[in-house]
């Protein structure tokens, strides 16, 4: 039997005390994608520390900043009143992911942990760079009709598959990160990261630390917002492309405005070109258009992923109009 | 013939058992020492096993056993020489990737399954081949004929007609994927006695294949399957991972369950294998065929030939002299295919049913009225009447309760913001089948009626319409009938498979029904009472505690006087995002004429799940394999994609309900392929219509439409 440690802690500072004594722990919380990666041989930690006691479920406003804890629930995030009303976009996001029974149990934290869906990092048969450096990457030449066109490197064009972060990446949030020295902030567009040469690493999260939650500025991104996720089915399947959208119009002018795609590259990817092309312009069909053919500056395409070049734009354009249509 | 339709909407009768949890399916049954078998699976696609190291599997906690070709163990038949080539354990080939190649039975489930993940294998690989494309395209690859050419009048004749097309069509392997995992269990017992709890379309054909297998008499062997959480066909034969387990308990004197994985649902129990159509049509201008001609290439394995009827409705479904069809199987390395619901025939009407969508708009006609224009009075392939049609009253109800008037001829005529809305229409048909069944009723005087059969349930609802049936013909009221079905000691009936079954066994239980009231009227007359006495008081003069009649049934000439067929509608509204490509189902109005009406509740049933499996075709499934490894890259259920709730709109169902007057007693006539078959062609004809996209390779995925 693949034996393995489970041990239970109830905060903090001492999840992050059992980390650090191995190298090989991993912290558990809602499971839904460990226990998987566990089951398929992707992944074989020695110890199991369940964080699911740590009182970090909180979601609140401080200041002119919301604070949501790492380990509450994707339905409870989704579902919370303070969300709803302020965070539009990332309830909608949310709500857009998995299932039901799974956001039950899904944790932020984990959200944002979740590893690729690539096929050849789930079968330990097939070669593949992010599970065993070196391999090769199977979906380069095989397989890649849902994988990557933008930041992708020769050894991996896997893409991150989270809604969540694609919302969080768009609203300028800020990561909670707690190591044995204490607490540090990352932006969240800087926690993951490309594949490069390392495509085993998914995220800037070091190997003693642990995600104490994310903080949200307060925002005027409540009216025109949308997250348009286009995929194979209606629910339950990960993104072709997914586009979050939301802007503020003053006086007949875009004043602030934020869009990131989703199932398009390694790591949520936020458009700066095309928001800094809409900022004070006018909403309109034509500028949308414009704003989405920035975005696809340096897009590049696998063969089995050729669609997403007019998907993607499409879906920025589509995602624009129903935020704008929304007020 | 007196009519029975029934009017009273009744529920099924194992309804509130599953609902519950009560109804136990195969796996559920604990047997003392029960063990635990896993399948450890080759990795390689083609090629020998050169090495199996079984000793840290053998050596780890809980093991029994290591079973595979090392050591044998004994099955008769495959110690001869001849029969099927894949003989589980009696051969080092290895034919496709995820073969089973070793059983690992041990005390618990989780140690078995780590104890299979340590058997090392080493093979000699072959080159192979898993891309049917690549094989149709070779050469020098091996084709076989799949079922003899058809020619009536002039072959391809649509070269020369007025009007003509010839297009191709692509459809890709689907996967069965019921809820339920496939599996076994298997309690050998000494003197070569053995029961097993299976999951089974047919549990006479469980138990003649396992008897074959192991040269015991069929009497030896008991069947139970009771319960079956779906099965669309691929329970239709005993795959080589049962046999496995029975070998595994014959070898180790235990019972060994064994519930394979999803994933090994991808390579074990068949699939829909891959097909490629070519469909030539021809009319004259004024909107009548000339010519049809339908030639289509069928996925099948290296080591088994699979075929199915994927050119049979071209024969006869539109009024046309010239028509000719051919079909072959192309084989590859990869598991054997097997019937999945509307088999071939599902296959083949994606294909003709929108390519006369297609012929319909090359005449700038609506659909509808070329059907009607072209729907034959008599079945010009077997030159006999319709036992029973009435397609031209379904396609009227259909086209109201769709609003077919709303339709624009011209493609991309609805548009809302980015969105298109198109409808489509598209026929399905099925042979009306009725075979031999037998049926023991058993008439007791405390009220009650039991019906036994051999028959099994895979969920349309057997027990509920057989119930009906002797509901109908007994006036005993519903309670009180049970229907006993799922067990290879009842009397004999045929598998569930072809939409046979209500038919078939439901006219062995119109007999026994028959006779068992005509026993009573003879005892009622013999004991001076009233023919029309109830027969509780007959039996009770009588003091007879029961009656007991058991009867075989099937068809007679009539058979041979008509043509049976069962016949669908399918309407379909959908909604396509321009920019997006995504395809909603706005809509759906199934319209079914298969006779009477014998359920209504199941009957719906069948033609909602006909339509949510159609939406799958049309739309989400299909199993994708790495050609370069010959492994499949999807065979999960987040990747493989089954239509969700969110998929599935408003299913209008709708019934002729008129008895057939020759297939049965009942007038009944099947009806679970027809659910299916032909949906995806109107699918595919409703996206032509909101977008002037013709798709031609299934499924309809947002790339294919932005393409």
């Amino acid at each position: 039997m693949i034996n393995f440690q489970y041990l239970r802690t109830t905060t903090a500072k001492s999840a992050i005390a059992l980390l650090g004594k191995d190298k090989n722990a991993k912290f558990l919380a809602g499971g839904t994608n460990l226990i998987d990666l566990m089951k398929r041989g992707v992944t074989a930690p020695e110890k199991l520390i369940d964080i699911n006691h740590v009182p970090l479920k909180e979601i609140k406003q401080a200041g002119n900043k919301i604070h949501i804890g790492a380990l509450a629930s994707n339905t409870a995030v989704a579902d919370h009143a303070l969300i709803k009303e302020k965070l539009p976009l990332l309830s909608w996001a949310l709500q857009a992911g998995a299932s039901a029974q799974l956001r039950n149990v899904a944790t932020v934290g984990g959200n944002m942990m979740q590893r690729t869906r690539c096929g050849y990092f789930y079968d330990i048969e097939m070669p593949c760079n992010k599970r065993q450096p070196g391999t090769g990457c199977g979906a380069i030449e095989g397989f890649n009709r849902m994988h990557a066109i933008f930041g992708t490197s020769e050894k991996c064009i896997a893409v991150h598959p989270s809604d969540m972060c694609v919302a969080l990446v768009a609203l300028d949030a800020e990561v909670i990160l707690a190591g044995p020295k204490g607490e540090r902030k990352l932006p969240f567009k800087d926690f993951h990261r490309l594949a490069g040469d390392t495509p085993q690493l998914d995220n800037n999260l070091k190997a003693d630390e642990m995600i104490m939650g994310v903080e949200i500025p307060v925002n005027n991104l409540t009216k025109n917002y949308h997250y348009l996720k286009v995929r194979d089915r209606a629910s339950y399947a990960f993104a072709l492309v997914s586009v979050a959208a939301a802007f503020e119009i003053v006086d007949n002018k875009i004043t602030d405005v934020r869009i990131a795609m989703g199932g398009v590259a390694h790591k949520p990817w936020r458009l700066t070109a095309s928001e800094l092309f809409l900022r004070g312009k006018e909403a309109s069909l034509t500028n949308f258009n414009q704003a989405a053919q920035l975005a696809m500056k340096d897009a590049k395409s696998f063969g089995g992923n050729d669609f997403k070049l007019k998907l993607a734009p499409n879906t920025i354009i589509e995602a624009l109009s129903l935020a704008k249509a929304k007020a | 013939m007196e009519k029975n339709i029934l009017k009273d909407d009744n529920d099924r009768v194992d309804g509130l058992l599953k609902v519950t949890g009560k109804a136990r399916y195969f796996a559920e049954y604990e047997l003392p020492g029960l063990t635990y078998g896993v399948l450890v699976t080759s990795t390689i696609t083609k090629g020998k096993i050169t090495s199996l190291d079984t000793k840290a599997a053998e050596k780890a906690p809980g093991v029994i056993a290591v079973i595979s070709h090392l050591n044998k163990p004994s099955a008769a038949a495959y110690e001869q020489e001849g029969g099927p080539q894949m003989k589980i354990f009696y051969t080092d080939k290895i034919f496709y990737n995820g073969q089973p190649i070793a059983i690992v039975v041990a005390n618990t489930f989780e140690r078995a399954t780590h104890a299979a993940s340590l058997v090392k294998a080493t093979y000699a690989k072959e080159t192979f081949n898993t891309d049917f494309e690549k094989a149709l395209k070779d050469p020098k690859a091996k084709k076989f004929q799949g079922q003899a050419d058809y020619k009536r009048g002039e072959e391809n004749a649509y070269k020369t007609a007025e009007v003509k097309l010839e297009e191709r069509y692509f459809l890709p392997i689907e996967t069965h994927n019921p809820m339920e995992l496939h599996g076994i269990i298997a309690d050998w017992r000494p003197n070569n006695q053995l029961t097993v709890y299976a999951k089974t379309q047919g549990v006479k054909a469980t138990q003649g294949t396992i008897a074959n297998v192991f040269k015991i008499p069929m009497e030896n062997i008991q069947v139970n399957s009771e319960f079956v959480g779906g099965g669309f066909g691929m329970a239709l034969r005993t795959w080589p991972l049962e046999i496995a387990t029975v070998m595994a308990s014959k070898h180790i004197g235990k019972p060994v369950k064994l519930v394979i994985t999803r994933m090994q649902m991808f390579t074990m129990v068949g699939n829909r294998p891959a097909a490629i159509q070519t469909i030539g049509l021809g009319a004259n201008r004024d909107g009548k065929l000339t010519g049809i001609t339908h030639r289509a290439y069928g996925e099948t394995s290296a080591y088994e030939n699979f075929t199915e009827g994927v050119v049979n409705m071209a024969k006869f479904m539109y009024q046309c002299d010239n028509v000719n069809t051919s079909y072959a199987i192309v084989p590859v390395d990869l598991g054997v295919p097997i019937w999945m619901r509307g088999p071939g025939e599902a296959t083949g009407a994606f294909a003709l049913e929108s390519a006369i969508d297609e012929m319909a708009h090359a005449l700038d006609m609506d659909p509808l009225e070329f059907r009607i224009k072209n729907d034959p009075e008599t079945d010009q392939q077997k030159n006999k009447p319709f036992s029973s049609k009435n397609i031209k009253e379904a396609y009227q109800i259909g086209a109201e309760k769709i609003g077919w008037k709303n339709r624009k001829n011209k493609p991309g005529s609805l548009v809302e913001g980015a969105w298109q809305t198109g409808y489509g229409v598209s026929v399905g048909v099925f042979n009306a089948n009725r075979g031999k069944a037998s049926v023991k009723g058993i008439l007791k005087a405390d009220g009650s009626l039991l019906l036994q059969s051999a028959t099994s349930d895979i969920g349309p609802g057997t027990g509920t319409g057989m119930t009906l049936i002797a509901n109908k013909l007994m006036n005993i009221p519903v309670d009180k009938i049970t229907f006993e079905l799922g067990d290879s000691s009842l009397p004999p009936a045929p598998s569930q498979g072809g939409s046979a079954t209500l038919s078939t066994v439901g006219s062995a239980v119109n007999d026994v029904c028959v006779a068992l009231k005509s026993t009573i009227a003879e005892l009622a007359a013999n004991s001076n009472m009233d023919a029309t006495s109830n027969f509780v008081e007959v039996l009770k003069k009588n003091n007879l505690p029961q009656i007991e009649i058991t009867r075989e049934s099937q068809g007679g000439k009539e058979r041979d006087q008509y043509s049976m067929y069962s016949f669908s509608i399918h309407f379909v509204q959908v909604k396509v995002n321009s920019l997006t490509g995504v395809v909603k189902m706005g809509k759906i109005v199934s319209v079914g004429d298969s006779g009477t009406i014998v359920s209504p509740k199941t009957a719906r049933s069948q033609m909602v799940g006909g339509a949510v499996g159609g939406i799958g075709m049309a739309l989400t499934e299909e199993s994708i394999i790495d050609h370069r490894y010959g492994r499949y890259i999807n065979n999960n259920f987040a990747d493989y994609h089954v239509p969700v709730n969110a998929d599935v709109p408003e299913i209008d169902v709708h019934f002729i309900n008129k008895p057939d007057p020759y297939i049965n007693p009942m007038g009944a006539k099947g009806m679970g392929e027809i659910a299916l078959i032909g949906f995806s062609a109107a699918v595919a004809n409703a996206v032509f219509n909101a977008t002037g996209k013709r798709i031609r390779t299934l499924p309809i995925t947002p790339d294919k439409i932005l393409a």
